[in-house]
């Protein structure tokens, strides 16, 4: 069978399954995302109003046995950005979607103005969307304990909380784990957009459909042995991630004077040792729970884990380095199991960690609340933030809104979006990444941190500016396509440092679908999606004007370093050389 | 030869069995590599992936001054 395009309108509660455009049939994840957002929805659009769109499309190599390639894109106008979106996570979604043959899933249009909040279940060419109102009000994990109960453990899920609902721009969609537990998607508000169109949850069954079609099975089973060989020999997919996960971070960018503290006022943290991937692990080891598990079924790195509280209960899983860092150093508290809890109570309501902790920092910076006060940050989340109080809806804003609220200047956004976990005067590269990307100031769309710290692809001195521009072009690049692929963007580091991986990847695209791409080809896939993201921001009327760092980043030093943001506008445009 | 104070920070692996954070004497003159063998951390199964001092990437052949502080650390990512 054919793939197809699914094809949902809310303003009819219609659907339609149509035949894939020639032009989409060499797309997936992100490329495919991208093209169809640039191809149907207006630039100047609301993004929250009837003309915006959203996208849902697994990777190339999604529904096969290729190792880690179980991600799912999501696309559409982001309402906090004001530009394309493109975010991708694991969860099951994309190996379904690809076993049942869905290209993308396209969902158009707003429904009637009224209370009620639909369920979308999609399987063989067919989708009901029904209204769903002992939902309404529920968060994530009702959500998907309903739906799990309703159709099977097999069934993908996606679904917003009570921030999603109400249309708040610090709000995501969670997408169901191998285990049924949540991964998020969507930075950039995209849960609101969801809540826009009046839909709580997404289901998606493959029923018997299982195998994804081969071109050819005995190449793609050879490749896919060299490249499951790359990512395990290599000592940061193969040993690191599955020893401690992304966590590991916190002390490397610490010793390096970039990670960014008390709202971006600092290089270093005092509660590093305590934040720490290391730490992290021996609590795991201490108290049972898991240092290794995968965010779905063929990742062979399982960066994630499962963390217990003192006395062994479960807290949370996916306990990731950007969620640690937003609330320990970036907002300052001081306790790891305080930090856990947290990161259940947002995976539950469905609030992206970034976005949310750098809210908290600016708030603090702004005098709402004090700095490092765990306790207030949970009463928010979940009485102010669920009820929809001013409060909660001030949080909910965003960290640029919650600046301008609170006349605060130092807002650490580009495009609005609010910063990681890695200060971009201490780390150049990754600067050079937040201006320039289309998706606002984002780390995995060209993580430049790979050369500029952890000498991953050779090194440049993360405190200088030469060769910086061009180190996060040509990652851009790289990450554009292979978020095209459904490939977790770790497999970056085996690419970066070992020749066998990136060729292994093509041969295993090729055997999929009996293609004959090259190296230059997925380059220029990488380049032309760049393009059409920017084409897309240029016309939405994000200009120059647009890619640049806070100004207090240009006047105030951080230290250690006493580093300052000193590109000039000449130097940053000539990113789009190319 | 003169006595020079430094401290010494492990990360990830290299902790096992060893210490995190520790001041040490070297004559003066120890390179960054010397430190290495000296301390015994696991580089045979985790090779050396960063070297830094007092937040400054260095090689191995750097040499050590009174007050340095070193952190080593095997291949780490994440993101
Ligand atoms: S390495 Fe981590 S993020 Fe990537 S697929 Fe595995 S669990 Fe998911």
């Amino acid at each position: 069978m054919a793939d197809k395009i699914y094809r949902v309108r809310m303003n009819d509660l219609s659907f339609s399954v149509e035949d894939v455009p020639k032009e989409w049939l060499g797309l997936g994840g992100r490329g495919l995302t991208s093209t169809i957002v640039a191809a149907e929805v207006d630039p100047e659009c609301h993004p929250l109003g009837p003309n915006n769109k959203m996208v849902f499309a697994p990777g190339l190599l999604s529904g096969t046995a290729a190792a880690n390639s179980g991600r799912t894109s999501l696309g559409a106008k982001s309402p906090l950005t004001g530009g394309i979106k493109e975010s991708n996570s694991g969860g099951t979604s994309a190996g379904i979607m690809a076993k049942l043959g869905v290209k993308a899933l396209i969902i158009e249009g707003l429904p009637e103005e009224d209370d009620t909040f639909y369920h979308i279940h999609v399987t063989k060419e067919h989708v009901t969307i029904e209204p769903i109102p002992e939902l309404v009000g529920k968060e994530n994990f009702e959500v998907l304990d309903t739906m799990l109960e309703r159709y099977g453990r097999k069934v993908a899920v996606f679904s917003i909380g009570t921030p999603g609902e109400q249309r708040m721009l610090i709000s995501n969609i969670s997408v169901k784990d191998p285990q049924g537990k949540i991964r998020s998607l969507g930075r950039g508000g995209l849960g609101a957009v969801m809540g826009s169109k009046k839909i709580k949850v997404i289901t998606v069954d493959a029923g018997d459909s299982k195998e994804t079609y081969l071109a050819d099975a005995a190449t793609f089973r050879a490749a896919n042995k060299a490249f499951t060989k790359a990512l395990k020999e290599n000592p940061i997919s193969g040993e690191g991630l599955p020893a401690f996960g992304t966590d590991i971070l916190v002390n490397i960018i610490n010793e390096a004077g970039g990670l960014p503290s008390m709202n971006f006022r600092y290089g270093t943290s005092e509660n590093a040792e305590e934040l720490s991937g290391e730490h992290v692990a021996e609590n795991i080891q201490e108290r049972g729970g898991k240092t290794t598990h995968g965010c779905h079924a063929g990742c062979v790195i399982q960066c994630s884990q499962v963390y217990n509280d003192k006395d062994g209960n479960y807290v949370t899983s996916g306990f990731e380095y950007e969620m640690i860092w937003a609330f320990g150093a970036n907002y300052g508290i001081d306790d790891i199991d305080t930090i856990a809890h947290i990161d259940h109570i947002m995976d539950d309501i469905g609030v992206d960690a970034i976005e949310t902790g750098v809210t908290f920092g600016v708030a603090a910076e702004g005098g709402m609340l004090p700095f490092g006060d765990g306790e207030a940050v949970i009463k928010i989340l979940t009485e102010e933030i669920p009820n929809g109080t001013p409060t909660g809806r001030v949080i909910g804003s965003g960290a640029g809104n919650v600046g301008k609220l609170y006349g605060v200047v130092r807002v650490p956004v580009v495009k609005n979006q609010g910063m990681p976990a890695y200060e971009p005067r201490a780390i150049k590269g990754q600067g050079i990444t937040y201006v320039t990307t289309p998706m606002g100031a984002d780390h995995t769309a060209g993580y430049a941190v790979a050369t500029n710290i952890l000498n991953s692809g050779g090194h440049i001195d993360p405190l200088k500016k030469e060769g910086q521009v061009e180190l996060s072009r040509n990652l851009q690049i790289a990450s554009a396509a292979i978020d095209s692929t459904g490939m977790c963007i770790f497999v970056a580091f085996p690419a970066l440092d070992d020749p066998a991986c990136l060729p292994a990847l093509i041969d295993m695209i090729n055997a999929r679908f009996g293609a004959e791409l090259t190296g230059d080809d997925v380059t220029n896939l990488g380049k032309n999606i760049l393009k059409l993201e920017h084409a897309f921001n240029l016309k939405a009327g994000l200009g120059k004007a647009d890619d640049r760092i806070p100004e207090f980043m240009k006047y105030e030093t951080l230290p250690p370093h006493d580093a300052i943001w000193d590109f000039t506008n000449e130097e940053i445009d000539a990113f789009w050389d190319f | 030869m003169a006595e020079i104070t430094v401290t010494v920070k492990l990360f990830a692996q290299y902790r096992e069995g060893k210490f995190k954070v520790e001041q040490r004497q070297y004559p003066e003159g120890t390179t960054v590599g010397e430190v290495i063998a000296e301390t015994g951390i696991a580089v045979d199964r985790y090779p050396i992936g960063v070297m830094i001092i007092n937040g400054r990437h260095v090689e191995e052949d750097r040499i050590l001054e009174a007050g340095d502080t070193l952190a080593l650390f095997p291949k780490v990512g994440g993101g």
